[in-house]
């Protein structure tokens, strides 16, 4: 197969340099001084002051949060997005409902970030158009207890927002790849539909769902722009801590703590990439 | 009515559309309400007009530099996916089969990597990057082109799996083509939609980008119009609205792009 008549090896392999290079340069220097960094104090001598700075109680209490508020809007993003996927059950792919909702989502899962902080401003903040109506109309009050929209409760449904639409994405081709012939052969042998999804459905969709669950809450945990714009006070969640880490230099009297919060965030994002990837080649065998 | 589909009623799926869709709707409504609100309990279109008033110029100058900037950076980052990593993905497919593996998990390490991890080791190289290049903005784009590579790579792997490149390639040789007629001749004209959907993927990506440039104090879109939001969120407001009208205009032509592949190609 390799062989070939001409242009050397050597020649071939001088054109894989610049792409190594920029490579190495750009994707593997900076992950490893990000990480490495971590385990050096301020003088270049190996540590481990940073990696216990992790056990302090406000970056555990970060890293607790953003747990939670990850593993919630992954599990409430992926059940509204799987609910969008089976909706769409039944319709031509090529049209207009389907490719527009796969457009809209498209957006709207890169609609995170900065934007996103605007629009539920706009929506439930104090002066949004959601709470004045309430407000006016049921008299109700959604900040009787305090604003919690820059805090982070106040996350939840921004996160939520962009959630949804990735499942979408990534959820759809397995719902898609449920064959009509399995639920043909389900009622011939005397299945109800209640049958087909709880003894078919479920158990060939599981795989491809709780990895997609997985992704959504990757995607949450590594997510920063939203939660820099609206956040307005101290650093809540891990990528905030980081930013203090960065800005500050020193974050509880320990130098290079932002290379400790990323070890911190790497093992979680390995973890989650291992298991997703395991769950996707399950999943991949019913999608022949 | 006893189906044996699996698809939902009628009733169930726009119940469930209506309800989710309207929700998902709210956000976006709010946004264009806020930025026509005026005089209390009136509205008014002159936030939408007066950002091209010769007036306001010196107000929004940051922010139309951000704009330009967010530009610069997604025509290199383009340039980079198309000029570097098109070309690797094409010579290892022909030379280096066993590499492909290890191209791909290269490609993919991004996902694993946030951005809010990477900068905090792109903060000392691009130290060395502005001694080197000076610290004008379009540098800004060589990390872009690493957090836009899982994406460029699935577009143009896809469009690669489509075509076989090897015999198209060695086709081509056999009749006396050089490395550079068959690579510009043959394989980029067959690869060009995955080229363009990788392009138009990195430019949503970097348009959208906001962490890296933040926290290495650069001017783009995104931290331009973070900036101006607290004096004028009117405005700001009106850009997040422009930016996802953009985006979704670029997601459409994608759509279109990748509708169109299959009759092209089995013609």
């Amino acid at each position: 197969m390799t062989a070939r008549r001409s242009g050397g090896r050597g020649w071939a392999l001088l054109g894989l340099t610049p792409f190594s290079a920029y490579v190495v340069l750009f994707l593997a220097v900076p992950t490893v001084l990000a990480l490495g960094t971590g385990l050096f104090d301020g003088d270049g001598a190996l540590t481990l002051d940073n990696l216990t700075g992790l056990l302090e109680p406000a970056v555990l209490r970060s890293f607790v949060d953003l747990l939670w508020l990850s593993g919630l809007t992954a599990v409430l993003g992926a059940i509204a997005g799987a609910l969008i996927c089976f909706s769409l059950l039944g319709t031509r792919e090529d049209g207009w409902l389907r490719t527009g909702i796969s457009a809209a989502s498209g957006v709207l899962a890169q609609f995170g970030g900065v934007m996103l902080a605007f629009a539920f401003i706009a929506l439930i903040g104090i002066q949004g158009l959601l709470t004045q109506w309430l407000l006016r109309t049921f008299d109700a009050d959604i900040y009787e207890g305090g604003v919690w929209l820059y805090q982070v409760p106040g996350l939840i449904l921004p996160y939520l927002y962009f959630q949804i639409p990735l499942m979408v994405i990534t959820f759809m081709p397995a719902m898609s790849g449920l064959k009509p012939q399995w639920a043909e052969a389900s009622a011939t042998l005397g299945g109800t539909g209640a049958v087909f999804w709880w003894r078919i459905g479920f158990p060939v969709l599981a795989p491809s769902f709780l990895g997609s669950l997985l992704l959504l809450f990757a995607n949450a945990f590594s997510s920063y722009g939203t939660a820099a714009a609206l956040v307005s006070q101290g650093a809540p969640i891990v990528p905030l801590q980081v930013r203090a880490a960065l800005i500050s230099e020193t974050v509880l009297g320990r130098e290079n703590m932002a290379g400790a919060l990323a070890i911190g965030m790497i093992v979680v994002m390995v973890v989650l990439m291992k298991a997703y990837s395991a769950l996707q080649s399950r999943a991949e065998r019913w999608m022949r | 009515m006893n189906r044996v589909g699996i698809e939902p009623r009628a009733v169930t799926r726009w119940l469930i559309l209506g309800v989710i869709g309207l929700l998902m709707a709210l956000p976006i409504v709010a946004m264009v309400e806020f930025s026509l609100r005026g005089a209390p309990g009136e509205y008014t279109l002159d936030h939408w007009t007066g950002i091209l008033d010769p007036e306001n110029e010196r107000k929004y100058r940051g922010l139309f530099e951000g704009v330009g900037n967010s530009l610069l950076l997604a025509v290199v980052t383009v340039l980079i996916v198309n000029a570097m990593l098109v070309p690797t993905m094409v010579l290892v497919a022909l030379r280096f089969p066993k590499l492909q593996r290890w191209l791909e998990f290269v490609c993919l390490i991004p996902i694993t990597v946030p951005a809010i991890v990477l900068v905090v080791g792109l903060a000392p190289v691009y130290g060395v990057v502005s001694r080197i290049f000076g610290s004008s903005i379009w540098t800004l784009a060589f990390a872009y082109g690493i957090t836009v590579l899982p994406y460029a790579y699935r577009a143009v792997r896809a469009a690669m799996d489509a075509v076989d490149i090897v015999t198209l390639s060695e086709a081509a040789r056999s009749l006396g083509a050089g490395w550079l007629t068959v690579f510009f001749r043959v394989l980029v004209p067959n690869i060009r939609r995955g080229m363009l959907a990788a392009s138009v993927i990195a430019t949503a990506v970097v348009l959208g980008e906001f962490t890296i440039a933040s926290l290495l104090n650069r001017e783009n879109l995104q931290t331009s119009v973070l900036l101006i939001s607290r004096s004028d969120p009117y405005v700001a407001t009106i850009f997040a609205l422009l930016a996802l009208l953009f985006a979704f205009a670029l997601l459409v032509i994608i759509g279109r792009v990748g509708a169109v592949q299959p009759r092209r190609s089995s013609s």
